[in-house]
C-alpha cells in the first residue's frame, strides 16, 4: 500500500472500515491484502475460539481412532467391537481419575460410544467437507459461466438452478441421498451427491458478483488484449471475487454438518455399519429417559461443529468485507449496553446512528438460503477504548 | 401486470415439469420396489409381485412410466387430478386429501408465529443494537441455526411435555419457581423497554414485584385448571391495547386514533356478550369464528375511517390490530371456558406423538384444543429456525434502512423516533424481507418432514419419507408437486408484494 493515507475522519462518523484502516495507518506500517484479513480474523475473538474447538475436535476424531476407526489411534477400542457393559454403560469420564474405561459410557450392546462417537465425527466431517467443496465447485462453475457468457448459456443454466431450488432443499437432499445409497464409494459419494441439491446458493451469489465484475476496466482492458474466456474468469474475476465464495462456502459446511446428520436420522444418510452423530441419535433417541449419554454426546458434538463454523464464517465475513460488518465507531462498551453508563435511550442512540456514515454502498444480497447473512458478532477495537 | 404473472406462471410449470423429472428418475433408480417381495415366504408371492408390478407399471419402461404419471397429473386443469397409486394399491390423491390438513396446519401456524416473533425482536434488537438484550439474542440466532431440529425435538418432548404434564397433576408454583420468574422478568423487560439508568432499575423492581403478587394469586384462583379472562379482564387489557398501540403507532396526543380505537374495544364488548350464546357451540365450526373475525375486522376498518378524520390510515391501523388482538383474547376466553372439560378428557394435555388423539371426541372447543395441545411442541421446534432467520433478516435490514439517506432526512425535519423507526424505516426494510418469507416457507415444509418424523405424525412428510425409502415415486412426486407448487406461488406473491411495497418497482 504505497498509496498516501486518506485523511482521517472526525472519530464519530466513521465507519468500520474507516476506524480499521486508520488504527492499520496510525501503525506507520504497510499490509498486503492477505496480512489485512488476517489480522482482522484474529482480532474477532468468537471467531478464534471457534477455531480452536473446531481444531481441537477434528484432531480429537482422528487421533484417537484413526481413520480406520479399528483402534489405530490412541484410544484403543473400536467403534464397532462389541463387549460386555459395564455398570449399565454409563459414561465413567464423571467419576474414574480420568476418562476411565468407557469415558463416553457404552451402548445397548456394550460397544464403546466413545469410539463411536468420534467415528460419526469423523464421518459427518467428512461429508459435510465434500458437500461444501462439491457444491462450491459447482456453484462457482454455473455462476461464472451464466454471469459472464450471458445470453441463453446464462438463461439454460439459471433455468437449471430453478428447477432445483423448487424442491425443498431437505427432500432433494434425501432423494439424492436415497440415490447414493445403491452407489459405491460410501461416505464420499453420498457427500457429492448430496452437494448435486445445495449448490444453487452459490450459484446465484457468484452470478451476481461476476455481473458486477464484467463491468471493470481491467476485464475490458483483457478482452481488449485477446484473453480466452477461461483465463479472464480464473485470473481475473474468480480472484476478485474469493472472498465471497470462501464465505459462503463456510457457511456451506455449517449447513451441510446439519443436512447430513438430518439425512441420517432420517435413513438416507450415512448407512450402517458405518455411523455418523445423527445415526446416533436417530438409534438411541429412545434411550433418552433410560440412558441419556446416548443421546447427549452425539447432539453436544453436532452443536458445536456447527456453532464454531458459523462463527468462524462470520469472522471471515467480517474480515474479508468490513463493509458488511454494521459497527461503527459508535460501538458501546459492556457498561453502555447493560445501561450502567448514560447515552442509552433510544433517540439518542439512533440520533448517533445517523451521524455514522456508512462506508460505502452496502448492497443487499438476493437471499440466497439462511446461510448468506449469517448472524454476525463482531468485534470493534474501539470497544477498550469506550470502556475506559 | 397480468401478462408478467402469466409468463411467470408458464416458466413456473416449465420449471416444475423438470423438477418433477429429476425427481421421479432419482426415485425410481433409488432401489428395488420389488425387494422385500423376493425375500419374502408368503404362499402368495408370486401373486403379491404381480400385483405390485402392476399397481407401479413396473413393467413399463421408465418414460413410460413418467408419462403416465404425467398424463394424472395433467387433468388437474380440467379438474381431475390423478396422483397414481402407491406399491401397496392405495389412491395417493386420498394420502394427501388425509395428510395434507395436519401439515398445512403445522406449516401455516409455525409461518405466522415465527413471522410475528421474528420480525419483532428484529426490530427491537435493530432499535437496541449493541444492547446486551441484542448480544443475547444475537447468541440464541446462532445457536438455533446450529441446532439439529430432531435433537431439540426430543429434549422438547422431555423438558417442555413430559415436564408441564406431571406439573399438572399438582399445578402449584413453589417460591423457588416465582422468584426465578421474577428474577428473569426483571432483568428482562427493562432490556426490552431500556431507557435510563434510573428508569431501568424502576422498570425492574417494578416488574419482581409484579410477578410476585401475580404468580401467588394465579396459584390460589387455581389458574392452571380452571383459568379464565371474563369480561372485565378482556375489557381491562382491551383498553390498555388501544392506549399503547395508540402510543406506539400516532402517539396519545392523536385523540382521534385513541377515540376511535376505545370505540372499538367498546363495541368489542358488546359483541362479546353477543356472540357469547353463538360460539358456546359454532355452527360451522371454525368457518363461523373466521365468519366473525372478518366481520370483527370490517367493523374496525369502517370506526377508523368514519372517526378518524384527517388520520384516516392511522386510525385504521389501530382500530384494526387493536380489534384483531380484542377477537383473540375472545377467543381465548373461550378456549379457556372449555379447558377444565378438556382436562377431564384428557389429563396429560401436552402429547408428543400424533397430530390428534386417537378415539378423541368432544364439542368444537374441545376438539380444537386436542389439536392445539398436540401442535405445541412440534410448532415450537418448527419455529426455532425460522424465528432465528426473520429475527436476524428484520435486525440486518433494519439497520441498512437507518443507515439511509431518507432516514437522517426525517430525522433532520423534525419527525418523532416512532414514525422514523415505524413508517420510514421499518416499511422500507419489509420489502427485502418479503423474499424471505417466500424462501423460508418452502424450508418450513421441508422441516416438516423432519418435526412429522420426531412427533410421529401421518402427514405428507411422512408420505414422503415411507415412499423414498420404499422407492415408490407415487407419494413422493405428490410431495414434490405440492410443495414445489407452494414455492412457486410463494414467490409470484412476494413479487407482487414487492411492486406494492415499493412503487418504484413495476411489473
Amino acid at each position: 500500500m504505497s498509496q498516501p493515507t486518506p485523511p482521517i475522519p472526525p472519530e464519530d462518523v466513521r465507519s468500520a472500515a474507516e476506524v480499521e484502516d486508520a488504527k492499520l495507518a496510525s501503525a506507520q506500517r504497510s499490509y498486503s491484502q492477505g496480512q489485512l484479513v488476517r489480522k482482522r480474523f484474529f482480532a474477532h475473538k468468537p471467531a478464534v475460539v471457534s477455531m480452536a474447538v473446531l481444531v481441537f475436535i477434528i484432531l480429537l476424531s482422528v487421533s484417537s481412532i484413526g481413520f480406520s476407526g479399528q483402534g489405530t489411534g490412541w484410544w484403543s477400542k473400536s467403534f464397532s467391537a462389541t463387549g460386555l457393559t459395564v455398570d449399565g454403560g454409563r459414561p465413567t469420564m464423571f467419576n474414574a481419575a480420568f476418562l476411565g474405561e468407557h469415558p463416553f459410557g457404552q451402548d445397548s450392546i456394550g460397544r464403546d460410544y466413545f469410539a463411536m462417537v468420534m467415528r460419526g465425527t469423523q464421518q459427518s466431517l467428512l461429508v459435510a467437507l465434500g458437500v461444501a467443496l462439491s457444491s462450491t465447485f459447482l456453484g462457482v462453475l454455473v455462476g461464472a459461466l451464466a454471469g459472464y457468457f450471458r445470453g441463453w448459456i446464462e438463461a439454460v443454466l439459471m433455468r437449471i438452478t430453478d428447477v432445483v431450488i423448487v424442491v425443498p432443499l431437505l427432500a432433494l437432499a434425501a432423494v439424492f441421498g436415497a440415490y447414493a445409497q445403491g452407489l459405491p464409494g460410501g461416505t464420499l459419494t453420498l457427500a457429492l451427491f448430496i452437494g448435486l441439491a445445495t449448490w444453487t446458493g452459490t450459484a446465484r451469489l457468484v452470478r451476481a458478483e461476476i455481473l458486477s465484475l464484467r463491468e471493470k476496466e481491467y476485464v475490458a482492458a483483457a478482452i481488449a488484449m485477446g484473453a480466452h474466456p477461461a483465463r479472464i474468469i480464473l485470473k481475473h474475476m474468480l480472484p476478485n471475487s474469493i472472498g465471497v465464495i470462501v464465505v459462503n462456502a463456510t457457511f456451506a459446511i455449517a449447513a451441510a454438518i446439519l443436512l447430513e446428520t438430518t439425512l441420517s436420522y432420517l435413513g438416507f444418510g450415512v448407512q450402517p455399519p458405518e455411523t455418523s452423530l445423527g445415526a446416533l441419535i436417530q438409534d438411541n433417541q429412545n434411550a433418552f429417559t433410560t440412558r441419556p449419554w446416548l443421546f447427549w454426546f452425539p447432539g453436544l458434538f453436532i452443536i458445536a461443529i456447527a456453532l464454531s463454523v458459523n462463527f468462524i464464517g462470520d469472522g471471515l465475513r467480517d474480515a474479508i468485507d468490513p463493509r458488511q460488518k454494521r459497527s461503527g465507531a459508535n460501538r458501546p462498551g459492556w457498561r453502555t449496553a447493560f445501561g450502567l453508563l448514560g447515552r442509552a435511550t433510544a433517540e439518542e442512540r439512533s440520533g448517533k446512528q445517523v451521524s455514522e456514515l456508512s462506508g460505502g454502498p452496502t448492497q443487499m444480497q438476493p437471499p440466497a438460503g439462511m446461510t448468506d447473512h449469517g448472524p454476525d458478532f463482531g468485534h470493534d477495537p474501539t470497544d477498550e477504548k469506550r470502556d475506559s | 401486470m397480468y401478462s408478467y404473472v402469466l409468463k411467470r406462471l408458464l416458466s413456473a410449470i416449465a420449471v416444475l415439469f423438470g423438477a418433477s423429472l429429476l425427481v421421479f428418475v432419482l426415485v425410481i433408480n433409488s432401489g428395488d420396489p420389488l425387494q422385500e417381495l423376493r425375500e419374502s415366504n408368503a404362499e402368495n408371492v408370486e401373486f403379491l409381485i404381480q400385483q405390485r408390478i402392476a399397481f407401479m407399471n413396473l413393467d413399463e419402461p421408465w418414460y413410460s412410466r413418467y408419462w403416465i404419471w404425467l398424463t394424472g397429473i395433467a387433468g388437474c386443469a380440467v379438474g381431475a387430478c390423478d396422483f397414481g397409486t402407491n406399491m401397496s394399491g392405495q389412491d395417493v390423491g386420498a394420502m394427501v386429501a388425509n395428510s395434507a390438513s395436519s401439515t398445512l396446519r403445522l406449516v401455516f401456524i409455525a409461518t405466522i408465529l415465527s413471522i410475528i416473533i421474528g420480525i419483532l425482536t428484529g426490530i427491537v434488537t435493530a432499535i437496541r443494537q449493541y444492547s446486551s438484550l441484542d448480544y443475547a439474542v444475537s447468541f440464541f440466532v446462532f445457536l438455533f441455526f446450529s441446532l439439529p431440529v430432531f435433537w431439540a425435538a426430543v429434549l422438547a418432548k422431555d423438558w417442555m411435555g413430559i415436564t408441564y404434564n406431571n406439573w399438572l397433576r399438582e399445578p402449584q408454583f413453589s417460591w423457588t419457581q416465582i422468584i426465578i420468574v421474577a428474577v428473569v422478568a426483571a432483568i428482562l423487560v427493562p432490556l426490552i423497554i431500556g431507557g435510563s439508568t434510573r428508569r431501568r432499575l424502576l422498570t425492574g423492581a417494578a416488574m419482581f414485584g409484579f410477578v410476585l403478587v401475580v404468580m401467588p394469586l394465579m396459584d390460589s384462583l387455581n389458574y392452571a385448571l380452571e383459568p379464565r379472562l371474563g369480561p372485565a379482564v378482556i375489557t381491562l387489557l382491551g383498553i390498555g391495547l388501544a392506549f399503547g398501540l395508540t402510543a406506539l403507532l400516532s402517539g396519545l396526543k392523536n385523540r382521534r386514533v385513541l377515540y376511535s380505537a376505545l370505540t372499538v374495544v367498546g363495541i368489542g364488548l358488546v359483541s362479546y356478550y353477543a356472540t357469547f350464546w353463538l360460539l358456546i357451540e359454532p355452527p360451522g365450526g371454525w368457518l363461523t369464528v373466521i365468519g366473525l373475525f372478518l366481520v370483527t375486522i370490517a367493523v374496525a376498518v369502517l370506526v377508523g375511517r368514519t372517526m378518524g378524520g384527517h388520520a384516516k390510515g392511522q386510525a385504521v391501523a389501530v382500530s384494526v390490530i387493536t380489534a384483531a388482538l380484542f377477537a383473540v383474547m375472545v377467543l381465548l376466553d373461550h378456549f379457556m371456558r372449555a379447558w377444565p372439560g378438556f382436562l377431564g378428557m384428557k389429563p396429560r394435555p401436552i402429547a408428543t406423538i400424533g397430530s390428534s388423539s386417537p378415539n378423541f371426541s368432544g364439542d368444537f372447543w374441545e376438539v380444537a384444543l386436542d389439536q392445539g395441545t398436540q401442535l405445541v411442541l412440534p410448532t415450537t421446534i418448527l419455529m426455532l429456525v425460522s424465528v432465528a432467520t426473520y429475527t436476524r433478516y428484520t435486525r440486518s435490514s433494519m439497520l441498512e434502512a437507518v443507515n439511509q439517506d431518507y432516514i437522517r432526512t426525517a430525522r433532520a425535519k423534525g419527525v418523532n423516533e416512532r414514525t422514523v423507526v415505524f413508517k420510514h424505516a421499518f416499511r422500507n426494510s419489509m420489502i427485502p424481507l418479503t423474499t424471505i418469507v417466500a424462501f423460508d416457507f418452502a424450508g418450513l415444509i421441508g422441516g416438516a418432514v423432519v418435526v412429522e418424523q420426531v412427533f410421529g405424525w401421518s402427514g405428507m412428510g411422512n408420505m414422503f419419507v415411507t415412499g423414498l425409502s420404499n422407492s415408490d415415486p407415487a407419494p413422493v412426486m405428490a410431495f414434490t408437486l405440492i410443495t414445489g407448487a407452494a414455492a412457486v406461488l410463494f414467490n409470484l406473491i412476494a413479487d407482487l408484494m414487492y411492486a406494492v411495497l415499493d412503487p418504484r418497482i413495476r411489473v
